[in-house]
């Protein structure tokens, strides 16, 4: 019993970032433009938060700076992808490149000659349910993961399925022309959407900086940009099927951190445990996306004749 | 309805635009970047004489310029192949990889084999061990549907956690310690083409690579049957073409291509397999191939200057104490500033309201 509400934790805790890029990803994958920049707009969303904090003291005002390089990101990603109407693969590619590139390149200027790798104190965990048994443990989590699970997430629902808003987001990833017909600068849409999307994927890479390590690493995001876009699939493009997608990616994660932890002689390397995750992320997407019922304009640049 | 900036479609582009395209994309590169080497308290235009003249100006580092563009030609080679078809693999860092785990492992048996037939196997076996790390993606993409882009890139790093048990378990160098396999037989080394420098017959390798996918694309019935999938998938299926089996082909053949990457970095250059064996060649081969138009001698020019730009940051970074990173910066402002700069060809862009 502990060991599972240990594990559920845990599964928390990994699946924020996750969690927070994929929803990112889903309003962009909704207006239409799938963003092959989640990758690297994570990852320097991640070292933006790191380098501010660091500089200033304050974890909210990184975090907030991070927020706030991931919508630049996500302009850019809109100047090429709508704006110029750019294949979306190559440009979501580059952009990726080209923030990793950026990121290792202020992290070298600035934190080159050091001898031990920098870090900082990061977000507290918050015990709101003390003395209440399982909820204890369960609840000890970031303030950043309750704001993910219980306001992000809801929040996208209601907007993408209850609002004006989220209704013109849904109509200009399937239907575009017939959107401009009835008047909708799609390309305004779609600007927004983009914008959204660029804050949450650096808020989610910010999160693995800020709280979940207390530093910035060459490997911090490895590929978690790329689960969140397979999750997105998997969700069917619904945030709260987003979310479970997320938490199974999470617990397999956090059951592999745990059997690694136990310290057991296995006759594997334990590098089968940290594979096991993505191979789980892609028999995940086999099973529930084969049936996927992607957004009609996803891909398809938009111009008006 | 109004918005600031518009594009608008024009018919053909006029000559001196065309002609302007390529000074543009370098012109404005260049700018976007000189911040950055600003940033790294040096001066742009020396910085820009190590990036990009300097390499150019002694023999060795000329060979080295070679040497840098050996697997981005290969893997610009790959992800043509594939993209040509319409198959977005994005999985050639990983393929690379498979081809290199093939060629440290079967380098080790082959010590008894005259020269050429050793190298023969290398390669060989390299092309299959990629082919077979695209297996997977490309069966599911036919078979299922299952999105290519998506699984490919989840098998990336699926591979970096195998060449990781592999150097931390069977192959640890068993005298230094090192992640690091063994090193592999002399008779599989690639011959050095020229003394004092690291120039290989890896670098004759993916010039021949590139002259065949030429020939493929442009003079072969499966060429033109890939390329027609690449252009349409209804209309390829519409005229009769086997849409799947061939877009099947492309990616079983794109991921051996990418493995011959790998098999040339560990027989030419490493003789081990290494963690750091490629700088994100697989993901700088889709930029090369974008650049290159999906056209072998495009690839081939792509990626030669790309290995001046990898050798240039290097000499940037020793001699001016820039992060070396800015090689990698420049080359994805280079393919942002290039797709956005050739619209121009097509399109004219008008600032303010209408």
């Amino acid at each position: 019993m502990e060991f599972i509400v240990s594990l559920l934790t845990a599964t928390l805790r990994v699946a924020t970032s996750i969690l927070l890029a994929a929803i990112g990803e889903t309003y962009a994958e909704r207006a239409g433009v799938l963003n092959l920049g989640i990758e690297g707009t994570m990852f320097f969303g991640a070292f933006v938060g790191f380098y501010v904090a660091d500089l200033t003291g304050s974890l909210w005002i990184g975090l907030a700076v991070a927020v706030l390089s991931g919508i630049i990101a996500g302009l850019l990603m809109a100047l090429f992808s709508v704006t110029l109407g750019v294949n979306q693969h190559v440009s979501g590619l580059g952009l990726t490149l080209l923030l990793s590139g950026l990121a290792l390149f202020a992290f070298r200027l600035k934190y080159g000659g050091r001898s031990t790798p920098p870090s900082i104190e990061p977000f507290p965990l918050l015990s709101p349910f003390r003395g209440i048994p399982i909820l204890e443990t369960l609840g000890e989590q970031y303030l950043l993961t309750y704001i993910t699970f219980l306001v992000i997430v809801p929040l996208a629902w209601w907007l993408l399925y209850h609002t004006d808003f989220g209704l013109k987001v849904r109509a200009v990833g399937e239907n575009p022309e017939a959107v401009d017909a009835a008047g909708v600068d799609v390309y305004r849409i779609r600007y927004l959407a983009l914008v959204i999307a660029g804050g949450l994927m650096a808020a989610g890479g910010a999160f693995l900086s800020l709280a979940q390590l207390g530093a910035f690493t060459h490997g911090i995001v490895s590929g978690r940009g790329w689960v969140a876009i397979a999750l997105v699939i998997f969700g069917n493009w619904d945030p709260f099927k987003v979310t479970l997608g997320s938490l199974i990616f999470g617990g397999t994660f956090a059951l592999q951190l745990r059997l690694q932890a136990m310290g057991l002689q296995l006759p594997i390397p334990y590098e089968t445990f940290l594979a096991l995750p993505y191979l789980v992320t892609i028999a995940a997407l086999v099973i529930a996306g084969r049936n996927a019922a992607y957004p009609a304009a996803l891909l398809k640049p938009y111009r008006r004749e | 309805m109004s918005r600031w900036i518009t594009v608008e479609k024009r018919e053909t582009p006029p000559l001196g635009t065309r002609l302007l395209i390529p000074l543009l994309a370098l012109g404005g590169t260049f700018l976007l970047t000189s911040g950055l080497i600003l940033w790294g308290h040096a001066n742009p235009l020396r910085a820009y004489y190590y990036f990009l003249i300097a390499p150019l100006s002694s023999r060795f580092s000329l060979f080295e310029v070679l040497v840098s563009a050996t697997p981005l030609i290969l893997t610009g080679a790959s992800v043509t192949f594939a993209f040509s078809g319409g198959y977005y693999n994005i999985g050639a860092e990983g393929q690379l990889y498979a081809g290199a785990i093939a060629a440290a492992g079967v380098g080790l048996l082959v010590g008894g084999l005259p020269v050429p037939l050793a190298i023969l196997v290398l390669l060989v076996s390299g092309f299959l061990a990629g082919m077979a790390w695209a297996w997977l993606p490309a069966w599911l993409k036919v078979r299922w549907a299952v999105d290519e882009v998506v699984t490919t890139l989840l098998l990336n790093s699926v591979m970096a956690y195998i060449v990781s048990a592999l150097l931390n378990g069977p192959w640890r160098d068993p005298e230094s310690g090192w992640p690091q396999s063994p090193e592999i037989a002399a008779s599989a080394h690639l011959p050095k083409l020229a003394a004092r420098s690291r120039l290989n017959l890896g670098f004759l390798i993916a010039v021949l690579t590139l002259i065949v996918l030429w020939y493929v694309l442009n003079h072969t019935a499966f060429g033109l049957k890939l390329r027609a999938v690449g252009l349409g998938k209804s209309a390829a299926r519409f005229a009769g073409i086997p849409v799947e089996r061939t877009m099947f082909a492309a990616a079983l053949i794109s991921g051996g291509i990418a493995g011959i990457a790998g098999v040339c970095e560990v027989a030419g250059i490493q003789y081990h397999l290494i963690d750091a064996l490629s700088a994100g060649y697989g993901y700088t081969g889709i930029i090369i191939a974008t650049l290159g138009g999906l056209n072998a001698w495009g690839v081939g020019a792509a990626a030669l200057f790309f290995g001046l730009i990898d050798t240039g940051a290097q000499t940037v970074s020793r001699v001016l104490g820039v992060p070396v990173y800015l090689g990698e910066v420049t080359q994805a402002t280079m393919l942002l500033v290039t797709l956005a700069v050739l619209l121009l060809q097509h399109y004219r862009i008008r600032i303010g309201r209408r």
